[in-house]
């Protein structure tokens, strides 16, 4: 598999794209993730209108096996909520880097320790 | 004393496969090879090929190896025919279930006990123990046998092309020795997974023939290789119980509601008896609670050991639970006080999370194949 260069990571598996000219950046699973986690059935998202904070839990997704936290790579305001993933949540598998985005935030304050997709890969293993 | 996972004789062929694999009772197992729910879709509706060597098999030969496993579990295997399979328990004197078994009669003198991965060690020293008074030697079989599961409708179908066995005349729960794929194996007519199936004892050198073999008589009628997660959703839609989950020491077959397998009227004692019987008529009289079935109405899933919950307070646990392809919701097995255990009691939820999600209560199983 391969993560995409233009996006940027988290060691809890997240992607996050360059933020457009409004400061908004996309946000997903990666690869590994979903592969990890197998068949997603449920995504709770956060709600438009939440406001999150880098490093901390604001979803949840859940596997045939499991569940597991969804956490926030940087600390904004949440803009939009994928809903083709909420009524689909099979996307985060089949697309994790394309439709199986999960949510958009507007930034307000990022780490410092996002990682580029070549950390990434050389994280994740 | 190593703690290195056991490896099937199939372990390899996993790996080539890209199968997922996972820890299972020291075994490395697969998990998946791809999606879960594909590998279960395929078993309900074509055919699925598990490897299920994990599985302990423990052979008792001689005169009176019926009678020892009369004494030993809680059915009445000296009655059970040549070449027919009986689903039973071992339970320990207060009635406790030490594992759930299926006991093949191979020949007059010959039975083979196959018990859970997670308890093979248990079973083999409870059964030689309760076998030294009879004329009967317990064999330990458990590296004897490779065990590969072909499971679903079609899989009559992909077993004749490669066995000149009489299929059709091997009923549910029978077994018979045969040819498959050039390969000499015990055909069993068994499964856990609600589907017609087969599930085939060979030495482990064997094994990867007859997978292969299998896996290209299967290619046209849409067989693949299945791992251990959907084999675990199929048992569950299907209302089986898993050692671990619906069966513990700390249950009896009554609570269970498997009481049907303790057979009071064989001959002399066994483990267990007295207590049993007491625990057979508390079932009678007051269920303290009962085994049921849920669904969902939302979408979180309940998983083991999350509390069932009616009018504020705690009324059962959750043992099993997972989202159903089949039926397209969660559901779970759990056990619930008896009050809130009827089909379509309302006001049952599981508290998921610290979310009371509104679940209905059903009989088991919930899903039951045509026949």
């Amino acid at each position: 598999m391969s993560n995409p260069q233009q996006l940027r990571y988290t060691k809890e598996h997240e992607w996050l794209s360059a933020a457009d000219e409004n400061g908004v950046a996309t946000i997903g699973i990666t690869e590994f993730a979903a592969n990890a986690l197998g068949d997603v059935v449920y995504a709770q998202l956060p709600a438009v209108g939440d406001t999150v904070a880098a490093g901390e839990t604001c979803g949840e997704l859940e596997s045939t096996k499991s569940v597991s936290d969804l956490y926030a790579p940087v600390t904004g305001e949440v803009v939009e909520a994928n809903q083709d993933v909420a009524d689909d949540p099979s996307l985060v598998n089949s697309a994790p880097f394309e439709g199986g985005w999960l949510f958009k935030v507007k930034i307000t304050d990022e780490p410092e320790d996002l990682m580029s997709a070549d950390e990434y890969t050389a994280f994740a293993g | 004393m190593t703690n290195a996972p056991r490896h099937t004789a199939l372990d390899a062929l996993h790996r080539a496969l890209g199968a997922t694999m996972t820890d299972f009772a020291g075994w490395d197992m697969p998990l998946r090879y791809g999606s879960e729910r594909d590998e279960h879709v395929a078993v309900r509706t074509r055919a699925g090929l598990f490897d299920l060597s994990h599985m302990g098999e423990i052979t008792l030969t001689g005169p009176q190896a019926g009678q020892a496993l009369d004494y030993a579990l809680v059915g009445n295997l000296s009655a059970l025919a040549v070449g027919r399979a009986r689903y039973t328990m071992i339970c320990d004197a207060e009635g406790g279930i030490l594992d759930d078994l299926i006991v093949y009669r191979l020949a007059d003198e010959e039975f083979m006990v196959v018990a859970n991965a997670s308890n093979a060690q248990v079973v083999l020293d409870a059964v030689t123990e309760r076998a030294a008074g009879f004329d009967t030697v317990v064999r330990d079989d458990r590296d004897a046998y490779a065990l590969i599961a072909v499971q679903g409708p079609a899989s009559p179908g992909i077993l004749k092309s490669v066995t000149d066995a009489d299929l059709d005349g091997l009923k549910y729960y029978a077994g018979l020795p045969g040819t498959v794929a050039g390969v000499p194996a015990l055909i069993a007519r068994t499964g856990y997974t609600g589907e017609d199936g087969f599930e085939l004892f060979v030495a482990p050198g064997d094994a990867e023939k007859l997978w292969q073999a299998l896996t290209e008589a299967g290619a046209d009628a849409g067989l693949v290789p299945c791992g251990l997660s959907c084999r675990d959703t199929l048992r569950l839609e299907a209302g089986m119980p898993l050692y671990g989950h619906e069966l513990t020491t700390a249950t009896t077959p009554f609570d269970a509601g498997l009481g049907r397998v303790v057979k009071f009227d064989k001959d002399g004692d066994f483990v267990g008896r007295a207590a049993l019987e007491a625990a057979a008529e508390r079932a009678e009289s007051a269920p303290p609670r009962k085994l049921v079935g849920l669904i969902a109405t939302g979408r979180r899933v309940p998983r083991a050991g999350f509390s069932v919950v009616a009018g504020g307070e705690v009324v059962g646990e959750v043992t099993s639970g997972a989202p159903s392809p089949t039926l397209g919701k969660p559901i779970a097995i759990a056990y619930v006080d008896a009050a809130h255990a009827a089909p379509g009691t309302e006001g049952v939820a599981v508290d998921i999370r610290g979310s009371h999600e509104p679940y209905e209560v059903v009989a088991l199983p919930f899903y039951k194949r045509a026949r």
